[in-house]
């Protein structure tokens, strides 16, 4: 089975967050970035998973210029086969979605698995896109996922209970926590990223929204603790401070 | 415990001259020990148990021997990635960083520089890996700062050796399968042997009662007439040089692992100043303890230029020891500074198992007392200066 794991960097969750270029662009100065951890995870160890019980090979696919190459290194140390950066900065979902299809088109992958969400922009209609454009089926949110005799299971949790889908492959399936666990990379996969092949192909595609600003939440207001055997004074506080009562 | 949420500090953007792979083997190392070491260690120091189920681990993220040639087994890495390997190791524990520094620079470095290809061959791939593990023996119990007049000594016996002597204070002794043993020959010419484990007459008694790197076993070493082949005599050199490169090695180490006990001990004391409040403000509030962060990072960042730069020499192969020495000394009193200074930020929080400071401190005790003390480094610096010699 061959599988494609679409494969982001988001900034590490510690960095300070800011904005350039009149407040429409997001500020990469001084962030950490990190594989977004849903594709790390979940899709990328669980697509591992499936190749090391039944064969195949997983590639990466990344939408993005040099600056993404430490992660797709990292997704190589961890053990992917191969990866594929198409070498343009997206804007959107809908250019990020365009470009992994038209990527995958014709290439006979029979699992495409990627990430609920990204950390960042937490858009999580890309996965979606890439199913509709390649007009393949699409199972969302996938805790669990089983391939045998071409058909996938995926569980999927649903309010109040678990839903078990089946699938025929190739299909798109995006991946939440549960699907699989965080893999460390070993010093030997580390090793052998270094000759692994990385491939950047040239793409390009029109965005379907523009980003007119960003802005930051307000500061969360400091906490004020008051000791359990003073409700009145809490009351008073919530009363005449916070105004909430 | 607590969760270990330690990021790095990189106050002079220092990560610019690391290469991409450099950050990769870092946050490896980094994300192995939160995941693996971090929720035991505090047991681990106060049960004195060394946690031998991460030796296969500790194989794998390439903690031991990460520069020797993939041909053995290592990982063929530079200086840089040995540094910050010991780094991130120390950064939860000194007795973690110990046990990879000992099995890195003081087993598989002599094997490898001073065996032969057999030795290399028979010993580097399993010790690579964690499967055996291996100590250093110097140290004697009369003979601590001056290893150049041990007593342990071997006779020639046919295609054999008779070694006699014992060797105090031996990290991994407890456990380990196979001890890189300097001893004196008739001649009185130090050589280097590997003892094995089984090898009759040979003993391993565990030190007890340690109050410091007590997640690391300690243990001497008894040599009753133990018949050890000749061909386990390492060929390549002899004389006190070669154990001294050896520790040239380990404290290049050491001087890179000291700057992670720092970094750990101020990351706690940094977030705690903004968590905890007194007189109705958080404690980073008030320019005392400001005083003690500010001066916190600036000596772990002069630490970092001066390890950074002697990582580029040894990579080049230009490293004196004095400059080693130098190393040590600073980065290890640095980092016992700011263990000192950070334990009181958190005022009684600080001298608990909650917080991993004490325990650091206590670690560096031992540290600021192996692989030359404190002292010692300093005359060494003071020789290398004036040309004279201070030592006796
Ligand atoms: C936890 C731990 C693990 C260790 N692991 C190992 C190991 O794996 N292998 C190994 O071989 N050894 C090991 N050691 C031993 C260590 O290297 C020695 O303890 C160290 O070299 C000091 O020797 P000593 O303890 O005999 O102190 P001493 O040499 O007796 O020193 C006592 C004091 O005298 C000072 N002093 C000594 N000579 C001079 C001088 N000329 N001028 C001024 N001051 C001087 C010293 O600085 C020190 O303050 C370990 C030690 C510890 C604590």
């Amino acid at each position: 089975m061959n599988i494609l794991v679409c494969i982001s960097q988001a900034p590490d969750t510690t960095s300070r967050i800011a904005f350039t270029n009149g407040d429409k662009e997001f500020d990469p100065n001084g962030v950490q970035f990190i594989v977004n951890p849903y594709d790390e995870w979940y899709a990328l160890v669980r697509a591992l998973e499936l190749k090391e019980a039944g064969g195949g090979t997983v590639t990466t696919l990344t939408v993005g210029d040099a600056s993404t190459d430490p992660v797709i290194r990292k997704a190589l140390a961890i053990g992917a086969d191969a990866a594929v950066r198409v070498d343009f900065k997206p804007t959107d979902s809908m250019q990020t979605a365009r470009l992994i299809a038209a990527h995958a088109e014709g290439k006979g992958y029979d699992l495409i698995l990627c990430g609920k969400e990204t950390i960042d922009y937490n858009g999580s209609v890309v996965p979606g896109m890439v199913a509709a454009l390649l007009d393949l089926p699409y199972v969302a949110l996938g805790t669990k996922l089983e391939v045998a005799n071409g058909v996938a299971t995926v569980m999927r949790e649903v309010t109040g209970g678990e839903e078990e889908v089946e699938v025929t492959l190739p299909a798109v399936v995006s991946a939440a926590k549960g699907m699989a666990e965080q893999r460390i990379p070993n010093m030997r996969g580390i090793m052998s990223a270094r000759t692994k092949p990385l491939q950047v192909e040239a793409g390009s595609a029109d965005a379907a929204t523009v980003v007119r600003t960003f802005s930051l939440p307000e500061d969360k207001g400091s906490c004020k603790m008051i000791p359990a055997d003073q409700a009145e004074e809490l009351i008073r506080l919530l009363r005449e401070e916070a105004k909430v009562i | 415990m607590r969760t270990d949420n330690y990021a790095g500090h990189d106050y002079y953007q220092l990560d610019e001259w690391l290469t991409e792979e450099h950050k990769l083997i870092r946050d490896t190392a980094r994300a192995w020990v939160k995941k693996e070491v971090s929720p035991i260690i505090e047991d681990a120091a106060e049960n004195c148990a060394f946690p031998k189920h991460l030796l296969p681990g500790l194989g794998e993220i390439g903690a031991f021997g990460p520069y020797i040639p993939e041909e053995y087994g290592g990982a063929g890495l530079d200086q840089i990635s040995y540094g910050l390997i010991m780094q991130e190791l120390e950064r939860c524990d000194s007795g973690l960083r110990s046990t990879a520094s000992v099995q890195s620079s003081l087993v598989m470095y002599p094997i490898w520089k001073y065996g032969s290809e057999e030795q290399r061959k028979k010993y580097l791939p399993k010790l690579a890996s964690g499967e055996w593990m291996g100590c250093f023996g110097l140290t004697e119990p009369d003979h601590g700062s001056n290893p150049g007049g041990m007593t342990t000594n071997f006779k020639e016996d046919g295609d054999h050796v008779i070694l006699n002597g014992a060797k105090m204070w031996i990290s991994n002794a407890p456990f380990a399968q196979v001890a890189v043993v300097w001893a004196k020959n008739e001649a009185g010419r130090i050589k280097g042997i590997l003892v094995e484990r089984g090898m009759e007459g040979f003993s391993t008694p565990t030190m007890k009662g340690k109050w410091s790197l007590r997640a690391s076993d300690t243990g001497e070493l008894i040599f009753d007439n133990v018949r050890v082949p000749k061909e386990n005599i390492l060929p390549g050199r002899d004389g006190l040089g070669a154990p001294l490169s050896c520790l040239d090695s380990a404290r290049y180490g050491i001087a890179w692992g000291a700057i992670g006990a720092a970094l750990d001990c101020y990351d706690v004391a940094l977030q705690y100043s903004k968590e905890r409040q007194q007189f109705d403000r958080p404690i980073g509030g008030f320019q005392l303890q400001q005083k003690k962060l500010a001066e916190m990072i600036t000596e772990i960042t002069k630490a970092q230029l001066l390890t950074y730069r002697l990582g580029t020499l040894r990579n080049e192969g230009r490293a004196t020891s004095a400059q080693i020495s130098m190393a040590k000394r600073n980065n290890v009193e640095t980092a016992l500074n700011v263990a000192r200074e950070a334990r009181q930020m958190l005022g009684g929080m600080g001298i608990t198992g909650e917080y991993p400071i004490m325990r650091h401190m206590m670690n560096l005790e031992s540290v600021v007392t192996y692989e030359g003390t404190h002292d010692i480094h300093l005359l060494i610096t003071g020789l290398d200066v004036t040309g004279l010699n201070a030592f006796t």
